[in-house]
């Protein structure tokens, strides 16, 4: 009983002591934006790259069912662009903002998390590995994603919206090229 | 216009090298009559033009919002039920998993050992419910029916609301899956390797283990994180079987609840690939009080490490019971450990990905005694993932008994989950 009383007491001091925590805030997609273009003279208009038959099928090769919209969004400046991305997780979507440059990711965030496991994902320790990964010949990421136990299924989500946006990229370029 | 013309006429006939081609001053007028009459044809037709043109942007913007509005509907009808909430129940989503085991050593069986639902529901963006419900082993059958008897189990695994306190903090009452361990909270069969969960998990730490109760989390920007979490105990009131960990689970079922239990967990994410994590749990007594003169409580301790670099993995897990009192100590039973490694390594190949693994497993559930009673693992075998979702596994695992013969189980395995 003695020990019991002990352990409680640790585990409220361990409570005291992360309630001293300041929390961090979400990042709304409109701030992602600023962030990513705060060189430019604004946040550019966005644009909408439609989903064409082609397109379809590789999203389909990427995620594994279509993405459930016919047009996405996104901004772009220079060799920029950005995309903000859902895809489910273990049983609820997470919201991404991703920035491409020149062919490879520059920066991917998390903006909204809502499942109840694998929180790991949605912090810069997890994220920082994606940033300068391309699309190798296969249209694999050009590197590994080192997982987080207990995690799988978000670091899959994760991983696939890195694929995408990449791919997205090289689409509307194409597209664009004269 | 027309003065224009006739003042650019006039200039020219005045030249002095106007020569006698020319056409007369009444042919010059009939031509710049004719030539108006043509200008003014051109100008009605640009009029037009410029009218029809006017008309078929104002179609073509109307096109455009009427192609925008459809998508938004269309999108907004595959957004509600992709998982936001939507489809027969705003808010509710649904995923599971499911395992095929056959095994082949002293005993051949084929058993489907699990199928598990998920229905999670989001009350709002802050409250949400989890639940699990899980058949074992295919067949529940009544007992008293006569009938052969099933091993067949209905199971509710999971029942908890959580409520988001903060970004980063959490906090949940109801049924849920105590943090300790690796697989005791994850442990769809494709995020494991192996037919069979490992030994350790099994006998040591008896997942699948679910409590009921209150718990916290919080979580670090650093990778840390902490959970503590307050909630039912052990129980068996049988003297032989006091300290048979994987039997005195309650399951929450008219549970005793004379004596409860503090587990508390804290997990180091912070390095790139490597979870590091140690869990600590006190029961007050795994006898619920029904011991004369004697207190059984119980400690559990247990630390582990999953590192993953590229196609690599290792996983060690340690764990320990250390139970009070003589009766525990009659049996052995006061000291209990397990411990095991597991390197893998998985790659991708053409159609999916392809893992190897061996494992090396100690298991001692009455080390408390002089009698031999450690048994070993070892595990050699294969992941096949077709899709990230779907598993299948074969794997032999060698036995060393103590006090038995030693077994070869050769097993394969299919899983999913969704």
């Amino acid at each position: 009983m003695k020990a019991f009383r002990l352990l409680i007491a640790w585990n409220i001091g361990l409570l005291a002591w992360v309630a001293r925590a300041e929390d961090d805030v979400y990042l709304a997609p409109e701030r992602f934006l600023e962030e990513t273009f705060v060189e430019a003279a604004g946040v550019p208009a966005p644009q909408l790259v439609w989903l064409t038959k082609e397109a379809r099928e590789q999203v389909r090769s990427i995620l594994g069912h279509d993405y459930p919209s016919m047009r996405i969004r996104y901004w772009s400046a220079g060799a920029r662009t950005a995309w903000i991305l859902e895809e489910v997780g273990k049983t609820k979507p997470i919201t991404m903002g991703l920035v491409v440059a020149g062919g490879r990711l520059e920066r991917i965030k998390v903006l909204i998390y809502r499942e109840s496991h694998g929180w790991e994902v949605k912090y810069p320790f997890f994220t920082d590995q994606f940033n300068g990964i391309g699309l190798d010949a296969s249209g694999r990421l050009s590197r590994p994603i080192d997982g987080i136990s207990g995690a799988t299924l978000s670091v899959n989500a994760l991983t696939k919206l890195g694929r995408l946006a990449l791919f997205l990229d090289a689409f509307v370029r194409k597209a664009q090229a004269p | 216009m027309k003065w224009g013309v006739a003042a650019g006429v006039s200039a020219l006939l005045s030249g002095a090298a106007m020569a006698d081609t020319l056409p007369s001053a009444e042919e010059m007028w009939a031509l710049i009559q004719k030539q108006q009459k043509q200008i003014d044809e051109l100008s009605r037709s640009l009029a037009t033009a410029t009218e029809r043109t006017a008309q078929v942007d104002a179609r073509t913007k109307s096109v455009e919002q009427k192609v925008e509005a459809t998508s938004a509907h269309v999108e907004s009808l595959a957004t509600e039920t992709a998982g936001k909430g939507g489809g027969l129940i705003e808010g509710t989503t649904i995923g599971g998993y499911g395992e095929l085991h056959y095994n082949s050593g002293p005993t051949d069986m084929i058993d489907f050992h699990r199928f598990v639902l998920f229905v999670n529901h989001d009350f709002n963006e802050k409250m949400r419910l989890v639940s699990e419900l899980e058949v074992e082993h295919a067949l529940v059958k009544n007992a008293s029916t006569g009938q052969p008897g099933s091993t067949g189990e209905l199971e509710l695994e999971q029942a908890y609301v959580e409520f988001d306190l903060t970004a980063q903090s959490q906090a949940k009452a109801g049924l849920f899956l105590l943090p300790i361990g690796i697989l005791n909270e994850t442990h769809e069969p494709a995020t494991f390797y192996g037919v069979e969960r490992n030994k350790v998990e099994s006998d040591i730490i008896p997942t699948t283990w679910w409590e009921g109760g209150v718990a916290y989390s919080r979580q670090f920007e650093s990778g840390l994180s902490y959970d503590v979490a307050v909630h039912s105990g052990l129980t068996k009131t049988a003297g032989a079987d006091l300290g048979d960990i994987r039997k005195s689970r309650q399951k929450v079922a008219s549970a005793d609840a004379q004596d409860g239990a503090v587990t508390s967990r804290v997990k180091y994410t912070g390095i790139k690939g490597l979870t590091l994590a140690t869990s600590v749990q006190y029961q007050q007594d795994i006898a619920q009080s029904t011991l004369a003169r004697e207190n059984a409580d119980a400690l559990l301790t247990s630390v582990h490490a999953d590192w993953r670099k590229g196609g690599f993995g290792l996983r060690a897990l340690y764990a320990r019971w250390d139970i009070n009192g003589p009766t525990a100590q009659s049996t052995g039973r006061d000291v209990q450990y397990g411990y095991y490694i597991e390197p893998s390594y998985r790659f991708p190949i053409s159609v999916g990905e392809l893992g190897f693994f061996a494992r090396y497993s100690v298991v001692d559930n009455q080390a408390g005694n002089s009698a031999a009673s450690e048994k070993r693992y070892t595990d050699l075998g294969v992941n096949y993932w077709p899709h990230a979702q779907i598993v299948l596994k074969a794997d032999v695992q060698f036995v060393d008994n103590p006090t038995a013969i030693d077994e070869e189980i050769f097993s394969l395995g299919l899983g999913f989950q969704f």
